[in-house]
């Protein structure tokens, strides 16, 4: 069974995936166009929060498991600075982002860092202890029930907008708008500035860019630092729309169908990986919910397995070459 | 005492017992286990102020399943973080045979190791072309398939309502009290811990090793990774199968929220604290683990009669308590408290004179 083998199915499902979805579109169009947008609002958001993982794993190689619990402090975080500091909006959520820029240099000094050339097992763990450990207090700050987000912010509350004819809550616009800019800013930023192609540079080779003179140890701070802060802006988002809660550090799980779809290296990948998985999450939701309730928790997961099958290094990942 | 070994052959120097001593020292532990321990469980009760024999079942079931995913993480260098999920599926089958099919125990705990087995070696399908974290990331997607399917699977599982288990039975002998699980657990473990430590003794044991130490290079002296991937997965999975089955026969409800992320988590921290690649630490993580967490509950109990507060932050300590253990391991003691015991042992073994 050779990589053409692999190649033909995967060809062959996606060829029968469209046609499905096709067919779905022209027997209610409404209906496929509700779940199309608001499975681009998901997937701009799963993009945004895969980047930041893709970017500690395509710097640091190492897997964050601890992007979930990053999301929720940051929301957290934005929540209380509204509720009990009375801050308006616009300003917490940029001291939230200040916050989040501090815990991940924090994080990554203070628990990564010692652990540079350690094997993959003990670096996965240590992110699982970070994760229990902010989760533990998170739990200790703020308890344990699900809180909702004040709806009089002036501009994220309001009538619902069409948007094509489907009518969306101004929140849904806002954070697809969010998600766009947070991520076109990253793009310029990676593209343009010295800090952004130090990090790149680091990224393909580390032994090479820093006998050039990047120091690496400063690209890996960076690289936690924006990874925390998109997971905040993701963990906002999610918090202004489902309640803040423990259970927003499962969004972090659910960002691994999105990054491995697209390759855990390429950036350009997780992007495209977290809208394909936000539309198959609501397509599942909205069309075989009838058939295996809430199958959509999991849907993006058996896409995982499948995807693992047939492309093991997803679309846009580094096949790895290996020597003895 | 010995101060020092020396080996003459090979079969000599592959021996498990390396001394008469430590054999002696064995056999004088395992009864102790086996004739001591149970009898002087109400005194340990007393000073420890917690049910120390429900500590020590929980420690031996905990011992099976860590000998499970220490063949596969430690030994073949697979990371697996579905094992949560392996001993559902091994709880879920042994439950539903007994009440729905009307097997006998003694029939259920084999086949629920044997599914659980089968389970596992169709999710380590994917480890033919992936590695490292790819294939942490495909067992972690196992997890929640598996979480998934029991949970909605109402019919047969109960669901969200979970389901009541009958107590484990061989013949007319019913376990249903802790004294006579702790016997049943006992020799699970204890023939669990048997089959560990030799099975790296013959051909597989071997293959699982050259796995995980240079797969590329194992592949190229004709050791199949596929096929030893494979049967690692289906061995662990078989023994975190048994696992869950004892567990469910112990605690007699099973709810899938037993078997979440969290206990696969747990099992991979036993593992790491105890020793990654050692059976011995396997056994002592298990202890440390379980221990600790008894512990903190009788710490909690203790502190909110005096601290009524204490109690609403348990939870969030017992977090980041789990965390920082498993961080300071890491950064302080890598190879776990079986590394530690080493050279405990390797001191007493040549003192006084340690040069």
């Amino acid at each position: 069974m050779g990589e053409r083998f692999y190649h033909t199915i995967g060809w062959i499902l996606l060829a029968s995936f469209v046609g499905v979805l096709a067919y779905l579109c022209t027997l209610n169009p409404t209906k496929f166009l509700e779940l199309s947008l608001y499975g681009l609002v998901l997937g701009s958001i799963y993009a945004l929060v895969a980047l930041g993982f893709a970017l500690i794993y395509k710097s640091t190689s190492i897997l964050n498991l601890a992007q979930g619990e990053f999301l929720m402090v940051g929301a957290y975080i934005c929540l209380s600075l509204i509720l009990q500091f009375q801050i308006h909006f616009i300003w917490a959520f940029f001291i939230t982002l200040l916050f989040s820029i501090f815990l991940g240099l924090a994080v990554e000094r203070l628990v990564l860092r010692p652990l540079i050339g350690e094997p993959i097992i003990s670096v996965i763990m240590v992110t699982i202890a970070l994760s229990s450990i902010l989760k533990g207090m998170v739990i200790m700050f703020w308890g344990n029930d699900i809180r909702p987000f004040p709806k009089d912010i002036p501009f994220l509350a309001g009538n619902p907008f069409p948007v094509f004819g489907v009518p969306m809550a101004p929140i849904y616009i806002w954070s697809f708008g969010l998600a766009i800019l947070f991520l076109l800013l990253f793009a310029v930023f990676f593209k343009l500035s010295r800090t952004g192609i130090a990090m790149r540079a680091t990224a393909s080779n580390q032994q090479v860019s820093q006998s050039m003179g990047i120091s690496v140890k400063k690209v890996f701070a960076i690289s936690w630092c924006v990874a925390a802060v998109v997971s905040s802006v993701g963990g906002i988002i999610l918090g202004y729309i489902s309640g803040v809660g423990i259970t927003l550090s499962f969004f972090g799980l659910k960002v691994f169908p999105a990054v491995i779809l697209g390759g855990l290296d390429s950036i350009l990948g997780a992007i495209i990986g977290g809208v394909t998985i936000g539309l198959l999450e609501n397509y599942s939701g909205g069309y075989l919910d009838h058939i295996i309730p809430a199958v959509k928790e999991v849907f993006p997961f058996v896409v995982l397995v499948i995807i693992l099958f047939i492309k093991p290094y997803g679309l846009f990942g580094k096949e790895e070459i290996e020597r003895v | 005492m010995p101060s020092g070994l020396f080996h003459e052959n090979y079969s000599n120097d592959e021996r498990i017992f390396q001394t008469l001593w430590v054999k002696g020292w064995l056999w004088v532990f395992i009864l102790f286990l086996f004739f001591g321990f149970p009898f002087i469980v109400s005194d340990l009760n007393k000073i420890l102020r917690f049910n120390v024999l429900h500590t020590a079942i929980l420690t031996g079931i905990f011992v099976i399943g860590a000998h499970g995913i220490n063949i596969l993480t430690g030994y073949t260098g697979q990371i697996s973080l579905g094992h949560g999920a392996f001993m559902a599926v091994g709880a879920y089958t042994s439950a539903i045979l007994m009440t729905k099919a009307g097997f006998p125990f003694i029939l259920s705990l084999p086949c629920a190791g044997l599914l659980t087995a089968a389970v596992g070696m169709v999710f380590g399908v994917p480890s033919l072309r992936l590695r490292g974290l790819y294939l942490c990331i495909a067992t972690l997607a196992s997890q929640f398939i598996i979480e998934f399917t029991i949970r909605r699977w109402t019919g047969l599982t109960g669901g969200t309502q979970g389901m009541f288990v009958p107590y484990a039975a061989i013949g007319g002998f019913v376990f249903d009290n802790d004294k006579k699980f702790y016997y049943l657990v006992l020799v699970l473990a204890i023939a669990t811990t048997a089959f560990t430590k030799n099975l790296f003794r013959t051909k597989p044991g071997r293959a699982f090793i050259a796995v995980r130490d240079r797969y590329f290079a194992a592949e190229l002296i004709g050791v199949n990774l596929f096929k030893y991937r494979i049967l690692s997965f289906g061995i662990s999975s078989f023994l975190a199968g048994i696992a869950g089955a004892l567990w469910a026969h112990y605690i007699a409800l099973i709810i899938y929220e037993q078997f979440t992320i969290h206990l696969s988590i747990k099992y991979l921290a036993i593992v790491i604290i105890g020793g990654l690649g050692s059976v011995l630490g396997g056994i002592f993580g298990s202890i440390f683990y379980v221990g600790l967490e008894q512990l903190l509950e009788v710490m909690s109990k203790e502190l909110s009669t005096s601290f009524p507060l204490f109690i609403t932050y348990f939870v969030s300590i017992k977090e980041i308590m789990f965390g920082l253990i498993i961080i300071l391991f890491l950064v302080f003691e890598p190879d776990g408290l079986a590394a530690r015991w080493r050279t405990v042992k390797a001191y007493w073994k040549l003192w006084p004179f340690s040069y």
